[in-house]
């Protein structure tokens, strides 16, 4: 649908990638900013969470901001001359992902509770028990600790697993193994083991589901040396990830959100990656950098929509690596806009938001014209009730009071 | 039959808790057969010991597994040169602990260290059979293990020395001993974790064989843990995965009676921990653990079982550690009685005994081995003591196997390229 203009400002930013996917398995001195740019990967709609397709009204007469969503395309990559791509679901777009590495490489595996013969609770690994057979995807019993453990010695002795926590919620029953075996055993055994595994799941606040359900473990996570964790929000970064994951020789944790499974985007049929230590610049902007991950940013393009109808400008980065954070794409934007709106669904108390700030803090307190700003969910189990729960998470409207407040 | 000097003193303990549970080990159990076999495992105490005893049925294990084997003439368990692989092998075991021991208190090494004396019958038993491509799992009592698997004394010492040349590079220490090229799968501080990772490597297994199609692939991977670890989650959870899979596993359990200060019997409902086999679908064995002969037979069998990929089995050891827990455990709790018992039991002494009496080689020649390991371990120690700490840019070298996982610094280039990682004074 829609051809995509970008704000002059931002367009330094993306244009300087390579258009060749990046293969995280080479040399670690390949430059930092080979984004994953197939052709023809303009977003199109964005079915749930804001769009923005409007003429900005925008102070600055430079900025056509027709699309809320910046493209990846460079120069190179224009709708018309490329392959048109296919549109799919975000959990089909995993399940792409997940089924093309089990076809590049045997050794990756799938492990979790009624990922086989079920097909995944939430369909991202439906049909690939029948094409892989039982074995490659392994419907464990309810042992979180053991199976995740055990998917931990697969890696170590060479296979490549991807083990799936029917609920991110449940792999906290499986922190021993995460914590000590996942993250630290590469270093205590000096370097002689490497655990390529992924461990991957669905969290986050969803439709009242409940306290118990709704936990969000990447800030008990994020402390953990040695893991790698990603945020995946689109079906783009979606099947990236999860290809750049599994094939990172390190372990990584990938969070899902619950709500966005059924996003439907249309991407590239070609091979891609997404570079796992990358931010995504969703919208480029020249007010105010707003931050956030997963859900929230469908939140935050909501929000952006009334703030640009108002006359701001906000830039809106996904940091989607929570664990290293990206400081290049947050810095320059800091150093652009000299104010900072963190959004996440993370507890207040510890989560990544206040890590976030802390780096930010250290790294670019110079550029700051005003304290860093930071929503996130109350420190409150989740209720069941809907308007309470509506009310633990940061909602589009306290977004856009909290930018006019930033930016008084 | 081997052994019968040393093994039929079947001693009771003099715990009072054990009490409640006379009856019980009285009637003992035949427990389901070990594989196939319809030997039945029986008391070998005389009647005139009272019940109280550690469990009831042992170690007619070895009459199990001869009654399979055609008897041939001489009824000696072992050759030769496995006898004194054997005898070495477990004089090397515990001649290297008792010198770390001495290391310790002399401010070589530091934290916590936990000496494997009395039960190397069940490291050398068990390991002696698998070949370099076998994996072993362990606990934090883990250097005998490595040593048995292969890993040489130097590499083990300088790693509780805290030494780069350490099998970890001085990153893991005591507790954590791996080694890739022996395939030792660690070293584990938290009792039970390491069995989840066994049953891993042993998935592995059955995965090279069955989808990447590597048909001569029968590697069989060994858990060791000890009668603490029977009461955890893990433990019960893998058993269950193992059993449900037939992964080419075999779970040893190094009951010495004690976790820590705990008795077994104070902390476990059944202490028999072989019937718990049976409860999950495979075998469930008691063999003597002071005994490396009967050791090795069940491991034999128990292996051979794994490699033809009929499943697991879980094995228990009965055994003792001679010293503390660890070497800052005070170890008040033991009756002294209960220690010399199994002191006498020695399977260091019981072995070279069998050896001599069997003509298998003489005492000069055990002598000689004696004083070989005595150099070993002298040149280990040496070694350790040369070699070099660990310099600082070693610090963040090994956190991630990809070191791109530090992230992208504010100049946008990977924080790794900074020369000040190389240099170990970056901060992460």
């Amino acid at each position: 649908m829609a051809a995509i203009f970008q704000g002059v400002g931002a367009a330094a930013t993306l244009s300087s990638s390579p258009s060749n996917s990046f293969d995280s398995n080479n040399s670690f001195l390949s430059p930092p900013r080979s984004f994953s740019v197939g052709k023809g990967a303009s977003f199109s709609v964005i079915r749930s969470g804001g769009i923005l397709n409007l003429n900005s009204k925008g102070r600055r007469a430079q900025q056509l901001i027709s699309n809320a969503v910046a493209t990846k395309a460079d120069s190179a990559a224009v709708s018309s001359s490329s392959k048109p791509g296919h549109e799919l679901l975000l959990f089909e777009a995993l399940q792409e992902g997940l089924e093309e590495e089990m076809d590049r490489d045997l050794r990756v595996c799938v492990m979790g509770e009624d990922v086989g013969h079920y097909g995944g609770s939430y369909k991202v690994t439906k049909g690939l028990a029948k094409k892989f057979g039982d074995l490659r995807v392994l419907d464990t019993p309810i042992a979180e600790n053991s199976f995740t453990g055990m998917g931990i010695g697969a890696a170590m002795t060479g296979l490549r697993p991807v083990v799936e926590g029917m609920n991110m919620g449940f792999l906290l029953l499986a922190f021993n193994q995460i914590s000590n075996n996942c993250g630290m055993l590469h270093y205590t055994s000096g370097g002689q083991f490497t655990i390529p595994i992924v461990i991957r799941g669905p969290g986050g606040v969803g439709r009242q589901l409940g306290a118990e359900h709704s936990q969000r473990l990447e800030s008990y996570f994020q402390s953990i040396p040695g893991i790698q964790m990603v945020a995946c929000s689109t079906p783009y970064n979606a099947k990236g990830l999860m290809k750049a994951a599994i094939r990172s020789e390190n372990p990584v944790i990938l969070f899902e959100h619950v709500l966005l499974y059924n996003l439907k985007e249309r991407i590239p049929d070609e091979d891609y990656i997404c570079n796992l230590e990358e931010a995504e610049m969703v919208r480029p902007g020249e007010h105010v950098t707003i931050l956030t991950y997963s859900r929230m940013r469908y939140h935050v393009m909501q929000a952006a929509k009334t703030l640009v109808n108002k006359g701001y400008d906000p830039e809106v980065i996904d940091i989607r690596s929570l664990k290293p954070f990206d400081l290049y794409t947050i810095g320059n934007s800091v150093k652009k806009t000299h104010r900072v709106l963190i959004v996440e669904e993370c507890m207040r108390t510890g989560g990544i938001g206040a890590s976030l700030t802390a780096a930010i803090t250290e790294n670019f307190n110079d550029y700051l014209d005003a304290p860093i700003m930071c929503l996130s969910s109350q420190d409150v189990p989740t209720p069941y009730a809907g308007t309470l729960e509506e009310v633990t998470v940061v909602q589009p409207a306290q977004i856009v009071t909290a930018v006019e407040q930033l930016c008084r | 039959m081997a052994f019968s000097a040393a093994t039929a003193n079947f001693n009771p303990l003099n715990t009072p808790s054990l009490r409640s549970h006379d009856n019980h080990l009285v009637t003992s159990v035949s427990p389901s057969p070990f594989f196939g076999s319809t030997a039945k495992l029986r008391l070998s105490s005389s009647p005139k010991f009272n019940v109280h005893r550690r469990s009831g049925s042992v170690v007619a294990v070895s009459e199990a597994v001869k009654e399979k084997k055609p008897k041939s003439t001489p009824n000696l368990l072992i050759t030769k040169e496995e006898g004194l692989e054997l005898y070495e092998d477990m004089v090397l075991g515990r001649a290297f602990e008792d010198m770390c021991a001495q290391m310790y208190y002399r401010g070589k090494m530091f934290g916590f260290v936990h000496l494997y004396n009395g039960q190397e019958a069940v490291s050398t038993g068990f390991i002696k059979l698998l070949k370099q491509q076998d994996s072993v799992v362990s606990t934090y009592r883990d250097h005998v293990h490595a040593l048995s698997k292969g890993v040489p004394a130097r590499a083990v010492m300088s790693e509780l020395f805290g030494k780069t040349t350490g099998c970890c590079r001085g990153q893991g220490g005591s507790m954590h001993m791996f080694s890739r090229e022996h395939n030792l799968l660690g070293g584990f501080a938290f009792i039970g974790e390491g069995i989840p990772v066994a049953t891993g490597a042993a998935f592995t297994s059955k995965y090279k064989r069955e989808v990447l199609k590597e048909v001569d692939c029968d590697h069989v991977t060994l858990a060791f843990f000890g009668d603490g670890t029977c009461n955890n989650g893990q433990f019960y959870e893998c058993l269950n995965m193992a059993a449900l899979w037939k992964l080419p596993i075999v779970f040893v359990v190094e009951n010495n009676l004690w976790a820590i200060g705990m008795s077994h019997l104070r902390s476990t409902s059944d202490p028999q921990i072989y019937k718990k086999g049976p409860a999950f679908g495979m075998p469930g064995v008691h063999v003597d653990g002071m005994d490396v002969l009967k050791v090795r037979e069940v491991a034999k069998e128990a292996i051979s079982r794994a490699r033809r990929g009929e499943g697991p089995t879980l094995v228990e050891c009965e055994t003792y550690r001679f010293r503390g827990h660890s070497l800052a455990d005070p170890d008040e709790l033991r009756d002294p009685a209960e220690k010399s018992r199994y002191t006498a039991r020695d399977p260091i002494t019981a072995l070279k005994k069998y050896i001599i009496e069997s003509n298998l080689a003489s005492e000069a020649e055990l002598k000689a081995i004696d004083k070989k390991i005595d150099e070993v371990v002298e040149d280990a120690v040496e070694f350790a003591d040369e070699s070099p700490v660990p310099p600082r840019s070693q610090l963040l070298e090994n956190v991630f196997a990809d070191p791109k996982g530090f992230g992208i610094g504010p100049d946008g280039r990977y924080r790794c390229e900074d020369p000040k990682f190389t240099q170990g004074t970056a901060h992460v």
